[in-house]
C-alpha cells in the first residue's frame, strides 16, 4: 500500500492537451475516482499512473518517491482493464498467478496465493477454464482477481464495469467497497458514471479537457459543485439553471431573470449588479400549496422512475425539473406554484461558483 | 427450391472444373510417375498407370533424391525459422509505432520486394563470392531470408496491429519487460499469423530455384529444384524420374498445408479482412 501524489502532470498528443497541470494527491488507503465525460483525459492520467504512457510534464510519487524513471513492473501497480485483458491462452489459474510468477514466486507459493483469491471472489469452480468459456461478469471478477492476488501498493481500475449489464454493475459495485472496506489498498478508479463515482469514492476527481475541476468527497462534489461543469454533470436529472442579474431590494437580494424573480434574502450583496446563474437541483424545490410564490410553473410531462416521479414544466420561456413524490397526482397543463430553499441555491459567475456571504 | 438447388449444383460444377482445370498437369505427372518405361513413351499415350514403383526407385537410388530432400529442408527450414523470428520482431515494433511512421516504412519495404529476381542475382553472387558462401547452405539462406521477409512482416505487422493493446498493457503491468510481453503473450496468441508467414517463407524457399541453381553448382549441396531439373540421362530425357521426384518434392508441401489449414486459413484472413 501506498500515498499516491500527482505533480503538475501534463500529456499532449501531437497538437492535443491531453492533461494539462494535474495535481492530486491520494492518501494510502484511501479510494480515489476519477470522474468525467469520455476524452477527458482520465484513462490517460491512469495509463501514466501506470507506467504504460510517459508524462511530458510533471512527476508521479508513491509514497513520497518519485517513480517516473520506473517502468510498469518495477511501480508495483496492478491494473484492470476496460476489456478486461485476460490472456485468452492461459486458464483462469494461470491468468492469476502470472504476475506473481513474473515475480519469480515458487509454483507452490503462487498455487497458495491464487486460492486463497479465488476463494475470495468466489471464483474456485473457474480456475481450470479458459477465459472464452466465461461469462461477461465471470470475467470481470477474473480480472479484478489477476490484481488483486499481487496485493500491490496501488490499485487502477480502468472502468472495470461497463460492459455488465445494469443489475450486475450495481451488484459488482457494492461488492468492490466491501472488497476495499477489507483490503484497504490504495485505489485509483476511472469512470464516467456518476453513480459509482458517488457511491465508491472517498474522494472524487471531475475532470473535463484535460483539466480538474474539483477534487472533494462526493458530498462536496454534490452540494458545493466548483463549478457549473461539475454542477451539470454530476447529478440525475440534471440540476436546473436559469440566468438572472442580482439587484438590491431593501436590506435583501434578488436575482431577476426575464420570466420571475428570486429572493437571495441577504446573501450575496457582493453580486449586487452582475450577471449570475443560479441552479438548483430538482430535489430541492417543493411543490407549494402556497400560491403566493412568484414561481408558478406549467406542467409539460411526468416521468416516473418506481421510487419517486419528476415533473418537466415550464417556467415562463425556461424549463424546471422538480422532484415529486411517486404517488403524487399532478397531470400535463396543471399550474404548480414551486418554492425553494435559500440554502439550496447554486450561484455561479462566469461557471464559477460563488459562496453566499453571511 | 428447385432453383436453389439448380444453383447450388451450377456453382458445384464450375468449382470441380476449375479445380480439375488446374490440376490437369499436375495429374498428368503423378500418373507419369507410377508408369513404367515403356508406357511413358507409349504414343498414344496411357492415361491409367500401371502403379510401378521402378521410377521411384531409380530416382532414389540411381539420382540420389534424398541427398537433394536433405539439402532442401536444411535450407528452407532454417531460412523459416530466421524469418519468421526476425518478422515477428519487425512486425511487433511496426505494428506499435504511430501510424503514419509504420504505413511509410512497410510500404519501403514492400518496394524492396518488388526488384525483379534477374536485377539482384549478379550482385547476390558476388557478395556471396566475397563472402566465401558460394555453394554453402548460408549462401542460399542469406537470400531467401532477405526475400521472404516483406511479405513476412507485411503479414505480421498486420496481424500484431489487431491484437489489443490492452493484453501487452496488461502483461507489463503484471511484470514482462516489452520483449517478455511479446514473448509471453503477444507470439502464443499469433500462431495463426505466424504460421501463414512460416509455411508462405517455407514454399517460397522450397520451390525456388534460379538463385538456387546460380549460388549451388555442387551437386552435394544443391536443393530438390535444382537438382530435378538437373537430371541426366544417358540417351534421353528420365521423364519418369523426374515426374517421381516431383512428387517426392511436393509432397511435404501438401502434407504441411494440410496439416496447418486451419490456422493458415484464420491467418491469412485476420491479415485480409482487418488489415
Amino acid at each position: 500500500m501506498a500515498s499516491l501524489t500527482l505533480k503538475h502532470i501534463g500529456k499532449r498528443f501531437g497538437d492535443i492537451v491531453a492533461l494539462s497541470d494535474i495535481d492530486l494527491h491520494i492518501e494510502n488507503g484511501e479510494f480515489c475516482v476519477l470522474l468525467g465525460p469520455s476524452g477527458c483525459g482520465k484513462s490517460t492520467l491512469l495509463h501514466i499512473v501506470a507506467g504504460l504512457e510517459r508524462q511530458d510534464q510533471g512527476s508521479i510519487l508513491l509514497d513520497e518517491k518519485i517513480v517516473d524513471e520506473l517502468a510498469p513492473r518495477e511501480r508495483d501497480v496492478a491494473m484492470v482493464f476496460q476489456s478486461y485483458a485476460l490472456y485468452p491462452h492461459m486458464t483462469v489459474s494461470k491468468n492469476l498467478g502470472f504476475a506473481l510468477r513474473m515475480r519469480g514466486m515458487s509454483k507452490t507459493e503462487t498455487q497458495h496465493r491464487v486460492q486463497e483469491t479465488a476463494r475470495l471472489l468466489e471464483i474456485e469452480n473457474l480456475l481450470t477454464r479458459k477465459p472464452s468459456q466465461l461469462s461477461g461478469g465471470q470475467r470481470q471478477r477474473v480480472a479484478m482477481g489477476r490484481a488483486l492476488v499481487r496485493r500491490p501498493r496501488l490499485f487502477l481500475l480502468d472502468e472495470p464495469l461497463s460492459n455488465l449489464d445494469a443489475q450486475l454493475r450495481i451488484n459488482v459495485r457494492l461488492e468492490l467497497r466491501k472488497l476495499h472496506q477489507q483490503m484497504h489498498i490504495t485505489t485509483l478508479y476511472v469512470t464516467h458514471d456518476q453513480v459509482e463515482a458517488m457511491t465508491l469514492g472517498d474522494k472524487v476527481v471531475v475532470m473535463r479537457n484535460g483539466r480538474v475541476h474539483q477534487i472533494g468527497s462526493p458530498e462536496t462534489i454534490y452540494n458545493k459543485p466548483a463549478d457549473t461543469f461539475v454542477a451539470t454533470f454530476v447529478g440525475s436529472p440534471v440540476m436546473n439553471f436559469f440566468n438572472g442579474r442580482i439587484g438590491q431590494e431593501g436590506n435583501r437580494f434578488i436575482c431577476r431573470s426575464s420570466e420571475f424573480t428570486l429572493d437571495l434574502g441577504h446573501f450575496f450583496r457582493n453580486l449586487v449588479g452582475k450577471t449570475v446563474q443560479v441552479g438548483v437541483r430538482p430535489e430541492d424545490i417543493l411543490v407549494a400549496e402556497n400560491k403566493q410564490t412568484p414561481l408558478k410553473a406549467h406542467i409539460q410531462m411526468l416521468s416516473n422512475v418506481g421510487a419517486e416521479q419528476y415533473i418537466h414544466a415550464r417556467l415562463g420561456k425556461s424549463f424546471i425539473t422538480v422532484r415529486t413524490a411517486k404517488d403524487a397526482k399532478y397531470h400535463p397543463g396543471d399550474a404548480i406554484y414551486l418554492s425553494v430553499a435559500l440554502d439550496r441555491l447554486h450561484v455561479f459567475e462566469n461557471g464559477q461558483r460563488i459562496e453566499p456571504h453571511e | 427450391m428447385k432453383k436453389r438447388l439448380l444453383k447450388q449444383g451450377g456453382f458445384v460444377f464450375g468449382v470441380l472444373l476449375a479445380i480439375g482445370f488446374s490440376l490437369i498437369p499436375f495429374l498428368l505427372f503423378v500418373s507419369s510417375a507410377f508408369k513404367t518405361q515403356r508406357q511413358v513413351t507409349a504414343i498414344p499415350p496411357d492415361l491409367w498407370p500401371t502403379f510401378s514403383m521402378g521410377f521411384f526407385r531409380s530416382a532414389i537410388v540411381r539420382y540420389d533424391i534424398l541427398g537433394y530432400l536433405l539439402n532442401s529442408l536444411i535450407v528452407a527450414g532454417l531460412t523459416t525459422v530466421v524469418t519468421v523470428f526476425l518478422a515477428a520482431l519487425a512486425g511487433y515494433a511496426l505494428a506499435r509505432l504511430p501510424r503514419h511512421w509504420a504505413h511509410g516504412i512497410l510500404m519501403l519495404i514492400l518496394a524492396c520486394a518488388m526488384f525483379p529476381q534477374i536485377a539482384i542475382a549478379g550482385p547476390i553472387w558476388r557478395l556471396l563470392r566475397v563472402l566465401g558462401w558460394l555453394n554453402t547452405y548460408q549462401g542460399l539462406i542469406l537470400p531467401y531470408v532477405a526475400l521472404t521477409l516483406p511479405l513476412a512482416v507485411w503479414i505480421l505487422a498486420l496481424f500484431f496491429r489487431e491484437m489489443p493493446r490492452e493484453l501487452e498493457a496488461a502483461a507489463l503491468v503484471d511484470g514482462c519487460s516489452k520483449l517478455g510481453a511479446l514473448v509471453r503473450v503477444i507470439v502464443p496468441l499469433s500462431t495463426p499469423g505466424l504460421f501463414t508467414a512460416a509455411i508462405l517463407t517455407f514454399i517460397y524457399a522450397w520451390n525456388e530455384f534460379f538463385l538456387a541453381l546460380l549460388i549451388v553448382t555442387d551437386p552435394v549441396r544443391q536443393t530438390m529444384p535444382v537438382g530435378i531439373a538437373l537430371f541426366q540421362g544417358e540417351h534421353t530425357v528420365p521423364w519418369g524420374e523426374i515426374a517421381a521426384a516431383s512428387l517426392i518434392t511436393t509432397a511435404p508441401l501438401v502434407v504441411m498445408v494440410l496439416l496447418f489449414q486451419r490456422h493458415i486459413v484464420s491467418g491469412l484472413s485476420a491479415g485480409a479482412i482487418k488489415g
